[in-house]
C-alpha cells in the first residue's frame, strides 16, 4: 500500500493530473489501432497525435506543429539533438555545454568527447550563473552545437537562452537547449526566438506518464534520426507511436499552457512561503542557486553540518517527499556535481535538500513540512560533531 | 529509497550514547566533512581496564548514525584486547545487514574504534598503540580522493572477503570518486587473493594429475576467484561449461557476451589465467 505523501518532488517526476488520465484512457482502450494503418481507424488515431502535437506546438509558442518530434523521454531528445547535430555538420568538432548540464547531456557530450570531439563545459559561479566571458571565448567558428539547459533541476536556476542562442549563430553554430525543468513554468515563444534550433521537453514533469518526450527541431534545421526504422515522425523517429502517451501529453500541454500563470503566482508563493519561513527560523541554513533568476516552483536549501540522506529519511517519516544534492541518497560517493560545480562548501553541500512544487501542492503541506523541519534539524545537529563545534 | 531494516532504523531514530565526554580517557574522530561522513568517538575506562562509558557523534547518512549507534553498545563493557578484535563485521551483525553500498559506514565504525584504542595507549605511553597507530598512516594513499590508504584496503579486504575494486568502493569509499585508483585497487586484491589462496606457488605440472572432476573444481576456483570479478567489473561475467581434454569450454556473459573484443578476453585472460594458475596446456575455447 503506497502511502499519500505530500510531495515536494515536482522536478523528479510529477503527478499525472486527473484530465490527461481521463484524455488517455479511450487509447488504451478502444481506441487501439496503429496510426500508421491505411484504415480508417488508423487514420483518426493519426488525427489524434496531430492535434497533440498541436498542443505542443502552442505550448512552445512554435511556428508550426510539424516542428514538433515525439520521443520516449527527454533523455532521447538530448541524445537525439546532439548525435544529430554531429551527424549533419561533419566538419565543426566542438561542442560547448555547461558544468551544471543533466546526465542526459553531460554523459552523450562526454562520449562525443571519446570520438574525437572536443568539448568545453562553461564554469558557474557561486549561484551558479555562467560566466558570459567565459562562454563568449569558448565559441568559435569550429563550433558545432551549444547545448545549455533553459533551467536547471537542482537550484531551478534559469539561464538566458535567448542571448546564447544568438551567441551559437553568430559563429554559424547550431544551440540546442534542454527544457525539461522550464516548460510549463517560464512562458515560451519559440516563433520568436529564431536563434533556439532545437529544445528537449519530457512529459513527465508536466503531470503527463512517464514514457514520453519532444524535441522542437525549428523549421529548416537539418535532422538526422537518431532512433532508425520506419517511417514514423515523417521519417525522424521511427517506431510506433506511444498514442496513448502522446494524448496525454498533448492535454499536459493545454493544462500547462492554461496553468503558467498559476506557476508564477500561486506555485511561486507557496516556495517562497517555505523558503522564507526556513531562514527565519532555522540557524544555518543557505539558499543554494540565483534567486533573481530562478523557477517559480524550485529552492534548494542547505542545512549546514547535517548530511542529506538523514534529513530525508526524518522527512520521509512524516510522508514528506523531498530530494537532496548529497552523496549518500544515491550510492554515489561524491555530492551533486551542480552544487560542487557551483563551488558550494562541503559543510552545505552534503546537507543540499530540494523542495521543488507543482499545482497541486498546498498551503496546508507548506505549514505541515514547515513544522516538522526545525524539529529534525534540531535531532541531527544534536548527533553532529561540527555543530557541538561550532557552538563552541 | 534504501531499504534499511528495523534494527538499522532504530538505531538511526533512537540513537544510543549520543553526546560528548568531557573526561573521556581517549577521544578519535575520523573521516572529514568533505568526505560526507565523520565520526567522534569518546571512551572511559573503569579501574579494571574495561570501558565503562562510550559517547559519539556522527555527520552522515542515516546508516552511519545508526553503526555509530550500534558500535557504542557493542564495546561498552569490553576490554581494549577485547574491543581492539571488534570488525565492521561485528558493527553489521548487530544491525542485522547494511545495504552493501553502505558497508562503508560499518568499516568507519571499526576504524574509530581502532584509533580511538591507539590514542588511549598514546596517552599511557603503552605499546600497541603506536602499531595500531602507525599501521594506518605507514600505508601509501591509494584512493586520493576519500584519503585511503593500501593497508587500510588489505585491512578490510581480508575482515570482509572482499574479491573486486567495486566491494571495496562499497566498503571504504575508495575509487568512489573520480575513479583513477580503480585499476590500483584491483591489483592490490589480486595480490592479496594470490598470497592468502597461496596459489602463486602451487606446482605447475600437479595438474595433469588430478582427476577430471578436480581439475573442474581447480578451473571453477580460478575463475571465481581471479577472471569472473575483473569481468564483473566491467559489467560482464563468466560460466564454466565444459572441459574436454585440456580445453576449456566457457560462456562469456552480459557485456562480454556481445563484445567485438570477446576472443581477445578469451585469450588474454581467461586463457592466461589458466595457464599462470593450474597448467599451461590448457587452452580456452567458447562454448
Amino acid at each position: 500500500m503506497i502511502r499519500k505523501a505530500v510531495y515536494f518532488d515536482n522536478n523528479a517526476t510529477t503527478r499525472v493530473a486527473p484530465e490527461v488520465r481521463d484524455a488517455m484512457l479511450p487509447f488504451l482502450d478502444e481506441f487501439y489501432a496503429n496510426p500508421s494503418s491505411i484504415h480508417r481507424f488508423g487514420g483518426q488515431l493519426a488525427a489524434c497525435v496531430e492535434e497533440a502535437r498541436a498542443k505542443m506546438a502552442a505550448l512552445l509558442g512554435a511556428e508550426q506543429p510539424s516542428e514538433i518530434l515525439f520521443t520516449s523521454c527527454g533523455t532521447e531528445s538530448d541524445s537525439s539533438a546532439l548525435l544529430s547535430a554531429a551527424s549533419t555538420c561533419p566538419k565543426r568538432r566542438k561542442i560547448v555545454t555547461t558544468t551544471v548540464e543533466h546526465p542526459a547531456i553531460l554523459n552523450r557530450v562526454r562520449d562525443l568527447a571519446r570520438h574525437g570531439y572536443r568539448v568545453t563545459e562553461i564554469p558557474v559561479d557561486g549561484k551558479g550563473r555562467l560566466d558570459m566571458d567565459f562562454v563568449r571565448t569558448a565559441i568559435d567558428d569550429d563550433t558545432l552545437i551549444v547545448s545549455i539547459m533553459w533551467a536547471n533541476n537542482e537550484t531551478g536556476n534559469v539561464y538566458p537562452v535567448e542571448e546564447l542562442s544568438e551567441m551559437a549563430h553568430s559563429v554559424g553554430a547550431l544551440f540546442h537547449t534542454d527544457a525539461v525543468q522550464a516548460v510549463g513554468k517560464v512562458p515560451f515563444r519559440l516563433s520568436s526566438m529564431p536563434g533556439i534550433d532545437m529544445l528537449s521537453l519530457s512529459g513527465h514533469k508536466v503531470h503527463a506518464p512517464k514514457g514520453v518526450g519532444a524535441l522542437y527541431i525549428r523549421r529548416g534545421v537539418r535532422f538526422h534520426p537518431f532512433v532508425l526504422g520506419g517511417h514514423q515522425e515523417s521519417g525522424r523517429r521511427a517506431g510506433t507511436e506511444n498514442v496513448a502517451s502522446i494524448v496525454g501529453m498533448g492535454k499536459a500541454a493545454e493544462l500547462a499552457l492554461a496553468g503558467i500563470e498559476e506557476e508564477n503566482t500561486r506555485v511561486r508563493a507557496l516556495r517562497d512561503k517555505l523558503e522564507k519561513a526556513v531562514l527565519e527560523t532555522i540557524p544555518c541554513v543557505r539558499v543554494n542557486g540565483d534567486p533573481e533568476h530562478r523557477l517559480p516552483n524550485t529552492t534548494n536549501i542547505s542545512f549546514e553540518y547535517i548530511e542529506g540522506e538523514s534529513i530525508l529519511m526524518l522527512l520521509d517519516l512524516d510522508n514528506i517527499c523531498a530530494s537532496s544534492g548529497s552523496a549518500c541518497t544515491t550510492g554515489s560517493l561524491e555530492p551533486s556535481h551542480v552544487l560542487r560545480a557551483m563551488g558550494v562548501p562541503y559543510t552545505a553541500a552534503h546537507g543540499a535538500i530540494r523542495f521543488s512544487f507543482s499545482r497541486y501542492n498546498t498551503e496546508e503541506e507548506v505549514d505541515f513540512t514547515l513544522s516538522k523541519l526545525p524539529g529534525i534539524m534540531e535531532k541531527l545537529r544534536a548527533i553532529s560533531p561540527y555543530w557541538s563545534r561550532r557552538n563552541k | 529509497m534504501w531499504n534499511y531494516n528495523e534494527k538499522v532504523m532504530d538505531h538511526f531514530l533512537n540513537p544510543r550514547n549520543v553526546g560528548e565526554m568531557a573526561d573521556a580517557d581517549a577521544v578519535a574522530e575520523v573521516g572529514n566533512m568533505s568526505c560526507g561522513d565523520a565520526l567522534k568517538l569518546y571512551l572511559k575506562l573503569d579501574e579494571a581496564g574495561k570501558i565503562s562509558d562510550v559517547k559519539f557523534q556522527t555527520f552522515g547518512c542515516a546508516s552511519a548514525i545508526a553503526s555509530s549507534s550500534a558500535l557504542t553498545e557493542l564495546v561498552k563493557g569490553m576490554t581494549l584486547e577485547e574491543a581492539s578484535k571488534v570488525t565492521n563485521r561485528d558493527i553489521v551483525a548487530i544491525l542485522g545487514d547494511l545495504p552493501e553500498e553502505k558497508m562503508h559506514c560499518s568499516v568507519m565504525g571499526m576504524e574509530a574504534l581502532q584509533a580511538a584504542i591507539a590514542d588511549y595507549r598514546k596517552k599511557k605511553g603503552l605499546p600497541g598503540g603506536e602499531e595500531l597507530k602507525n599501521e594506518d598512516h605507514e600505508g601509501r594513499i591509494v584512493c586520493k580522493c576519500f584519503g585511503v590508504t593500501d593497508v587500510q584496503i588489505r585491512n578490510v579486504a581480508r575482515i570482509n572477503h572482499l574479491k573486486t575494486a567495486a566491494q571495496i568502493t562499497e566498503y571504504t569509499k575508495a575509487g568512489g570518486a573520480c575513479g583513477h585508483c580503480l585499476d590500483k585497487i584491483q591489483e592490490i586484491l589480486d595480490d592479496l587473493n594470490r598470497e592468502t589462496a597461496g596459489e602463486g606457488d602451487r606446482p605447475k605440472d600437479e595438474f595433469s594429475a588430478l582427476t577430471p572432476v578436480r581439475k573442474i573444481l581447480r578451473i571453477q576456483d580460478v575463475i571465481d576467484k581471479e577472471i569472473r570479478p575483473r569481468l564483473e567489473h566491467d559489467g560482464g561475467s563468466i560460466e564454466l561449461i565444459d572441459l574436454d581434454g585440456s580445453t576449456v569450454k566457457v560462456r562469456l556473459k552480459g557485456v562480454c557476451a556481445t563484445c567485438p573484443n570477446a576472443t581477445l578476453t578469451l585469450r588474454k585472460l581467461v586463457q592466461a589465467k589458466l595457464n599462470e594458475y593450474l597448467s599451461p596446456d590448457l587452452t580456452v575455447e567458447e562454448a
